[in-house]
């Protein structure tokens, strides 16, 4: 794998335990990211990213690929109908590290595909989701209307 | 908050930040090259950058790559801009940039 494309850091207020359990709870990412992060989060396991929305559309899919709880969480990214081998499709890496009484969150996106339309979204994704994970944390509010 | 806003008090801190928006991942040594600033200063500048969190750094093998961190930034967003009606001020940014010219913001 090569340079990563997009490396996002932010610290918040809390624990490595509850950031974790922000990042894989179905109940909280529907808060911030309206969405909802659906698995077992075991390593090998599938992952559903579905909008918090009556239809539950599916959004994105993949695959964990290591889960270290409350440490690193890496998943692989991709849509549901991309068709490239897995091995190929973008990748996520979640790095919790307590830092002074708050938690150091860095994000990592990389190995994305050539000309890939998901670099574009993304780009202006991350930010809004961890503006919002981090709002959520530190007063009880995510951020509205997301997208 | 102050961190950010301090470290983007300096045009050739915000130079520094659009080289990285175009070119994410970039070693101290190629940062140099591209910004035409001498090692000492780029240095530096990446320090209060850091610092303010606006770039984020990670290694690969020897290199220590530098990216553009715009989390703070999107915090600012929110809490001055978006809640107020951001159409209205986007046609006065157009129409300023139509008649004075691009300026580096």
């Amino acid at each position: 794998m090569g340079k990563p494309e997009f490396v996002y850091v932010t610290y918040i207020a809390t624990t490595p335990e509850k950031l974790w359990s922000a990042l894989l709870d179905p109940n909280l990412t529907a808060q911030y990211w309206q969405h909802e992060n659906v698995s077992d989060w075991k390593a090998g396991s599938k992952w559903e990213h579905r909008a918090f929305d009556g239809a539950r559309t599916l959004r994105l899919v993949g695959r964990v690929v290591e889960s270290k709880p409350p440490r690193r969480l890496v998943l692989t990214w991709a849509y549901p109908d991309d068709t490239v081998p897995e091995e190929k499709q973008s990748r996520v890496t979640f790095d919790l590290e307590p830092a002074g009484g708050v938690v150091r969150l860095t994000v990592t996106h990389e190995n994305f595909q050539p000309e890939s339309e998901m670099f574009d979204r993304i780009r202006n994704g991350w930010p809004k989701v961890l503006s919002s994970l981090k709002s959520l944390l530190e007063t009880g509010r995510a951020l509205p209307e997301l997208w | 908050m102050d961190d950010v806003f301090k470290a983007l008090a300096s045009p050739a801190r915000r130079r520094l930040l659009d080289a990285l928006r175009a070119h994410n991942g970039l070693t101290l040594r190629a940062l140099c090259t591209h910004l035409d600033m001498s090692r000492q200063a780029v240095t530096q500048h990446l320090e209060r950058l850091e610092q303010a969190n606006l770039v984020a750094t990670v290694r690969r093998g020897r290199e220590k790559l530098h990216y553009l961190n715009p989390v703070p930034i999107h915090a600012i967003y929110e809490r001055w801009i978006r809640k107020y009606d951001r159409r209205p001020l986007e046609a006065l940014r157009d129409l300023k940039r139509r008649l004075e010219g691009e300026d580096d913001g």
